[in-house]
């Protein structure tokens, strides 16, 4: 354990004398135990997805969501603490309809991350309070369509505005990660809690950068996403887990600009491909056994 | 039955009397329209304080970010002061966010503004804006603080007597010289007819290329001196 007695660590607005906030990095902690959760920013979408450690026989199959929807176009998946997660969550729902209150359109992804890094930093600053123990993970899609202001009559011109600026592009997917620091990044694929090393690995195989071209599609990216909780499984292979899976694409794809669940069917797909991928490595590492 | 803004019970009638004594009203000709590069806002220049001139040379164009404007009609005292917040908030949002506001969101701010304080607000707003992302758009705010999204949009007390001009003459994707003489045409009639109408032209062009300021003047008979930028 690190330093146990220095006295540095009982308290959350106490620096240690080489510039360390312990209550943080125990926190950190906390999460590094969570079932593990990922995120993939894809070229048409993000998928995100979690590793759901079954804690009781007795807890209803499918139940108990974990993955929350913020607001239409955003969502949710956190690994630690549940409670703060849940707390989490509240308080990005709370953003997000603040945000719509204000400018009558949906948040926007750097905002809400922005936000919550900055909510999650606060819990780092006073000695009434712990910082969460969680690090979450932001997906969704910023529309590239134009959206009508929120209670606005009327189209305009039935050509459309004049004056575009041709070839500009805003809009797309986004992720973030927030840790209980309130560090937070923008990412093409993150992980998150105990897998989540062999994630990162399995991540950073994938085609993500959508400069470099063929970037991979949302589709796709259901499969590997639940390839890559299996995979980051294998070193708790004992206990049992469930797969949860929610993805958004854009207006035009197949959850058109929502967050929601991955259809049972296509996660029951991803998985039945997962524990095909998984047992064709097992025999290529018995050959190479032999 | 409670009075809702200006509007007397039957829910038609106007309160004539609704300005406090001595009150500056912008009784006024204001429009803003499409065309193919952007938007153009163009007004009359007459302030009024009963039937005295308060001021023939007022500027009723007003900008709230640095290709959004509005113009305004209705009390001259809240609508700058309506103007001056959104301004605020615009400039704070473009500052925080990383990226300059669009017209949708300086129309947000104005409606809730405006609908949220319509029983102490005599304030009639018409927003034009450019963005890289929208192109031109034109929203107008009619007293009650309703949004209306809008090829183009006229107000003011003015206003009335141009709906036939405008709908004779209007056209979707006119040049800028087009646009420029048709907001010239519209806003010349208005002064004409319109009692609380008149003074200068002012116009706003907002583009790619950002805001052009025009000017005419009724003793040119309204063709000069347009733009000192070329």
């Amino acid at each position: 354990m690190t330093s146990i007695g220095t006295g540095y660590d009982l308290s959350n607005s106490v620096f240690s004398p080489d510039g360390r906030n312990f209550q943080v990095e125990y926190a950190v902690k906390a999460v590094e135990n969570g079932g593990t959760a990922i995120g993939i920013r894809c070229k048409d979408g993000v998928v995100l997805a979690l590793e759901k450690l079954v804690t009781s026989k007795l807890l209803k199959k499918d139940a108990n969501k974990r993955i929350a929807t913020v607001d239409r176009n955003a969502g949710v998946v956190h690994s630690g603490l549940l409670p703060d997660g849940r707390h989490f969550v509240s308080r990005a729902r709370d953003e997000a309809s603040s945000w719509r209150g204000t400018y009558k359109a949906p948040i926007p992804g750097s905002a809400l991350a922005n936000r919550m890094g900055a909510y999650v930093q606060a819990y780092t600053l006073y000695n009434s309070v712990r910082p969460f123990g969680i690090t979450a993970i932001i997906g969704g899609y910023d529309a590239e369509t134009e959206l009508s202001v929120d209670g606005a009559v009327g189209n305009g011109p039935k050509v459309g505005a004049g004056g575009k600026t041709q070839g500009v592009k805003e809009g797309g997917p986004f992720l973030y990660m927030v840790e209980p620091s309130g560090l937070y990044w923008g990412y093409y694929g993150a992980a998150t809690g105990k897998g989540r090393q062999a994630a990162k690995a399995e991540l950073e195989k994938l085609k993500l950068d959508p400069k470099e071209g063929n970037c991979i599609s949302l589709e796709e990216g259901v499969k590997e996403a639940a390839r890559i909780i299996y995979v980051a499984h294998e070193d708790s292979k004992d206990k049992e887990f469930e797969l949860e899976m929610t993805w958004i694409s854009s207006m035009s794809g197949p959850t058109k600009g929502r967050h929601e669940e991955v259809p049972k069917a296509l996660r029951e797909e991803a998985e039945r491909l997962a524990k095909k991928s998984m047992e064709g490595e097992e025999e290529e590492e018995e050959k190479m056994e032999g | 039955m409670q009075q809702t803004g200006m509007l007397g019970e039957d829910g038609i009638h106007i309160d004539m009397n609704h300005l406090k004594s001595g009150e500056v009203n912008l009784g006024t000709s204001i429009m803003a329209i499409n065309f193919k590069d952007g938007v153009i806002l163009g007004a009359d220049s007459r302030t009024t304080t009963g039937a005295y001139i308060a001021n023939r040379v007022t500027d009723k164009l007003t900008q709230v970010h640095d290709t959004i404007w509005c113009c305004r009609s209705g009390s001259a005292a809240d609508t700058q002061a309506v103007a001056d917040i959104v301004q605020y908030h615009l400039g704070m949002y473009g500052v925080t966010n990383d990226e300059p506001p669009t017209t949708q969101t300086a129309a947000a701010l104005f409606q809730e503004l405006c609908y949220e304080n319509k029983d102490s607000l005599s304030a009639g707003i018409i927003i034009a804006g450019w963005d890289h992302r929208h192109g031109g758009q034109v929203y107008a705010i009619p007293l009650g603080g309703s949004l209306h999204k809008q090829a183009y949009s006229i107000g003011g007390s003015g206003s009335t007597y141009i709906y036939g001009y405008c709908d004779a003459n209007w056209r979707e994707g006119m040049s800028e010289q087009e646009g420029i003489a048709f907001v010239k045409g519209a806003l010349q009639e208005a002064i004409k007819w319109d009692g609380s109408s008149g003074g200068v032209i002012r116009m706003v062009v907002l583009t790619a290329k950002g805001a052009v300021r025009h000017l005419y003047l009724p003793d040119r008979n309204y063709e000069g001196p347009g733009t000192d930028k070329p």
